[in-house]
């Protein structure tokens, strides 16, 4: 790929991750729960995205986030204190720069009219809260400021220090590079000789990367102003492989005139506050702003802050995404202050070539252990637990791998408010969205096939579920809705749930539909319960009018397939009047599974274990021949199919007496049942799942493959598959809907 | 002597029963001795099962029941050949691997129009060395071909 290409990309997998922050910060914000560091937070958020944008000239992109950032900046020092309404509003222009984001990938294109609607919206936003005019030094020349300059006309100066990359190019930092502290506190006489801290400034910057954070402690009060007196002082921090000399030299004529401090310091300890936190706090903006007209003209210091505060910022944001895309712990003094420093991004396939490898081992391990018990040599000194300690480690660094993959539900969690936003606004429900267990970590491929249906079932939530405002103030609930999604572990398994406090299931209506599609016969009676699980019914669909939100004839039938095709169950519990919970269950991770080792002839299969629910020994008097070939087993008080399994996958000819054999009893995810009649059970076992696509194609009957101990492969069994292939024809139809998608 | 490299071949001879049978060395991975296969449900009787290569689970090709020469009964004298079939890695079970050959493109002939289909659709060019006739197999018609569209 093309190295600008690939920069480009790592730009926008990290605009990814900063808007979702910017989301999560402003809802925060919103519930009043923000403090200062959300703040920043979100501020640094839109401002990265500026200047990565800013780096790649997307022009759509800098313009509206330097909007955005210019209202954010406006309202920065009442943030907290802001009305939900213009809480709203910034979310929804939040929105509006993930789809600029997804434009510059490119997707789909966005309305010019969407984003100056929403500019004029941010305006609008900004008149509200006018009293603050504490802006003006942020204004960019390339932009309109927002506010006007004030009543004595200042106009900020900006020094662009790029500009001298011309001549000199800043001393890159190489292998040497150290970071060094200088503190440089003009004196009067510094500015009486003529000399300027803003050019000694610019000198600094060109030994290498500069930040510069400014003291005004010393600013006094505005009636106690010396025009001509020096107050400010810098601390700047400087990347360069130059040596003391070199920045003395820059201080060379000067020396006399100013307090100057030269620290190296270690390349490990960067604790300089963030870029975007070192703006000064509002009382000093204040005093700022009161001085301001003083100081114009006779301190060249305001110049110089501008100027400082300026490429401060956008010199260090691009530096950002020209991270390699392995690592993002590099040791910059800008990204010391982030949260998030202890994080490194890693390609996804390595993370899988180390899975594999680890499965390798674990089967190597095994089979070396089962060598050494054969030949007896375990028994050796040393040995027997040298290969004790050696399954412990290999499972050890198995579970460690499989954490790697592990994330936290939250990036499909956090996709959600905005859906909610959206829908709400369609359907004029007011819904309140709640959240709870999004640390719940969970495989990454889990989590991709996740987003779906949950997308799906947030929107049924809302579209069948809540009622409309009026509706809910009749039946005397608040107008407000809530749509409640957790996650949480249980007994290796991720449980997810999404429940809202709605009208519940309509059993009449849903048992009406279900015999008018003929799903059901007329005469079944059906349990609470049954009733409600016929949403999950192929063709069912029960939205009166077919709306643009849902249904449109994929329904929740499709939601279960999917959560089926992870290894997941779903169910739903409703109560007329306050609402339904929908539970699932899924497996933590897609690449090894708990199974049960049997064998059938000299073939061993795997059958996993959350299919199995009791293993019995068959009794010649309760199998039952039915018609000429079927045979049914007598189990408590009805009777289950029996298939032997070896027949069916055609692993021998004739159908095997029960009594030469075991049986396990095992269940669908739609709760049909079978016994199926095996040789043998050899145990149960943790096994690493190896696909059959990749190399051949999908087999019927069977679901995967693994490799056992003994080095050789076992089939795992697809236990639906085995019951579906017993179940009638009709039956069979369902299956291709496998394959529909959940595009919505 | 400037060897055009362009039409020149390398072939993996190999044997079935008394017949001579080739493929493209290029797309020849390795080549390994037989193990035990594990048998699939419904499939074609050419496909023997599947074996472990070092972590991947591997599809073997009963290459003389896909040609029509009749099941094999492998012993550990016959051969696998691990090719790349498209992104995928099949086993060819072979009696024997005979020579590598080295022929230009003229020295491959069509195959003569004979009767037998399964002869014709798998079978690319014929080389004549001698009193030899190797015939080369094009290895994109070995598996069952749905699922090579299906895929």
């Amino acid at each position: 790929m093309d190295p600008i290409e690939e920069i480009k990309q790592t730009f926008f997998q990290e605009c990814e991750e900063l808007l979702a922050e910017l989301e999560t910060g402003l809802l925060t914000l919103r519930a009043g729960d923000g403090d200062e560091e959300t703040v920043n937070a979100v501020f640094r958020a839109v401002h990265s995205v500026k200047g990565g944008a800013g780096a790649f000239a997307l022009d759509n992109l800098v313009s509206f986030s330097h909007v955005f950032e210019t209202v954010m900046e406006e309202m920065r020092s009442e943030c907290q204190s802001q009305s939900r309404e213009t809480f709203d509003v910034l979310l929804r222009a939040a929105d509006l720069l993930v789809d600029l984001v997804r434009e510059a990938r490119g997707g789909a294109v966005v309305a010019t009219e969407r984003t100056t609607l929403m500019t004029t919206e941010l305006n609008n936003c900004l008149a509200q809260n006018a009293a603050s005019p504490a802006s003006e030094c942020q204004s960019e020349d390339q932009f309109e400021p927002l506010m006007e300059a004030d009543a004595l006309g200042f106009v900020p100066q900006q020094i662009i220090f790029d500009d001298l990359d011309g001549d000199i190019e800043p001393t890159s930092s190489g292998q040497s590079a150290q970071i060094w502290s200088i503190v440089f506190a003009p004196h009067n006489d510094l500015y009486a000789t003529a000399n300027d801290a803003v050019v000694l400034l610019r000198e600094l910057s060109r030994l290498g990367e500069i930040d510069t954070v400014l003291a005004m402690d010393s600013l006094p009060a505005l009636d106690a102003i010396e025009p001509e007196h020096a107050y400010f002082s810098w601390t700047i921090q400087l990347t360069s492989d130059c040596s003391e000399d070199d920045i003395r030299e820059v201080f060379d004529f000067v020396e006399d005139e100013c307090d100057l401090e030269i620290r190296r310091l270690s390349n490990d300890i960067q604790a300089a506050p963030d870029t975007d936190t070192i703006t000064p706090a509002p009382n000093d903006i204040d005093r700022f702003d009161a001085a301001r007209s003083e100081l114009l003209g006779t301190d060249p210091a305001s110049d110089a802050l501008i100027s400082d505060t300026r490429t401060a910022t956008t010199e260090a944001e691009p530096d950002e995404t020209v991270e390699t895309p392995a690592i993002t712990e590099t040791p910059q003094a800008q990204q010391a202050a982030s949260p998030q420093q202890s994080t490194i991004r890693v390609d996804l396939d390595r993370v899988d070539i180390l899975i594999n490898l680890v499965g390798e081992l674990v089967i190597n391990q095994s089979m070396l252990a089962q060598h050494a018990g054969v030949s007896g040599f375990s028994k050796e000194q040393g040995v027997g637990t040298g290969l004790d300690e050696l399954e412990r480690l290999t499972r050890e660094i198995q579970d460690s791998v499989m954490a790697i993959r592990a994330q936290p539900v939250k990036s499909v969690f956090q996709r959600m408010p905005r859906l909610v936003r959206e829908i709400s606004a369609q359907t004029g429900k007011i819904v309140r969205l709640e959240t709870e267990g999004e640390t719940t970590e969970v495989d990454k491929t889990v989590i991709e096939k996740l987003t779906d249906p949950l997308t799906h079932m947030i929107r049924n939530a809302i579209d069948h579920g809540l009622e409309t405002p009026e509706q809910r103030t009749a039946a005397g609930k608040p107008a407000e809705g809530v749509v409640r999604m957790s996650a949480n572990h249980r007994s290796g398994r991720i449980i997810i749930q999404i429940s809202d406090d709605g009208a519940g299931i309509n059993r009449d209506r849903v048992l009406e539909i279900a015999r008018h599609k003929g799903l059901i016969s007329h005469s079944e009676i059906l349990s609470h319960d049954e009733i409600d699980n016929l949403i999950f019914k192929p063709g069912f669909s029960t939205a009166e009018e077919v709306s643009s939100i849902s249904g449109r004839g994929v329904g929740m039938d499709v939601v279960k397939r999917s959560i089926e095709s992870l290894g997941g169950r779903i169910s739903i519990s409703s109560t007329p009047g306050t609402g339904s919970v929908f539970t699932m269950s899924l497996p933590l991770t897609l690449a090894v599974l708990d199974g049960m080792v049997i064998t059938v002839g000299d073939q061993a299969l795997i059958v996993p274990l959350n299919n199995v629910i009791e293993t019995l020994s068959p009794r010649a008097h309760k199998i039952k021949y039915l018609g000429p070939h079927e045979r049914v087993m007598a189990l408590r008080d009805q009777h289950v199919p029996l298939v032997d399994l070896g027949h069916l996958m055609g692993l021998r000819d004739h159908l095997m007496e029960p009594s030469g054999g075991v049986c396990i009893l095992v269940e669908n995810d739609a709760g049909a049942q079978i016994a199926l009649l095996v040789d043998d059970i050899l145990g149960q076992r943790q096994v690493v799942i190896k696909s059959l696509e990749q190399n051949y194609r999908k087999v019927d009957l069977i679901a995967a493959a693994t490799i056992l101990g003994d080095g050789r492969v076992a089939l795992i069994v697809d236990i639906d598959a085995v019951i579906c292939s017993r179940q009638s024809s009709s039956d069979h139809t369902i299956r291709p809907l496998e394959q529909t998608s959940l595009a919505s | 002597m400037i060897n055009t490299s362009n039409d020149r071949n390398e072939l993996i001879a190999f044997r079935i029963e008394d017949q001579e049978y080739s493929v493209d060395i290029m797309s020849v991975r390795e080549i390994r001795g037989w193990t035990a296969a594990t048998p699939l449900p419904q499939s074609p009787d050419y496909v023997r099962g599947v074996i472990n290569l070092r972590g991947t689970v591997l599809p073997i090709v009963d290459l003389s029941a896909r040609l029509g020469l009749g099941t094999v009964e492998p012993t550990p004298r016959h051969v696998i050949i691990v090719v790349h079939i498209g992104k995928r890695i099949v086993g060819l079970l072979v009696d024997a691997v005979s020579d590598i050959l080295a022929v230009n493109d003229d020295a491959l002939q069509p195959v003569p129009d004979v009767a037998c289909n399964i002869v014709q659709s798998f079978l690319s060019a014929i080389i004549t060395i001698e009193d030899r006739m190797i015939s080369l197999v094009s290895l994109d018609k070995i598996l069952p071909e749905e699922e090579l569209v299906a895929a």
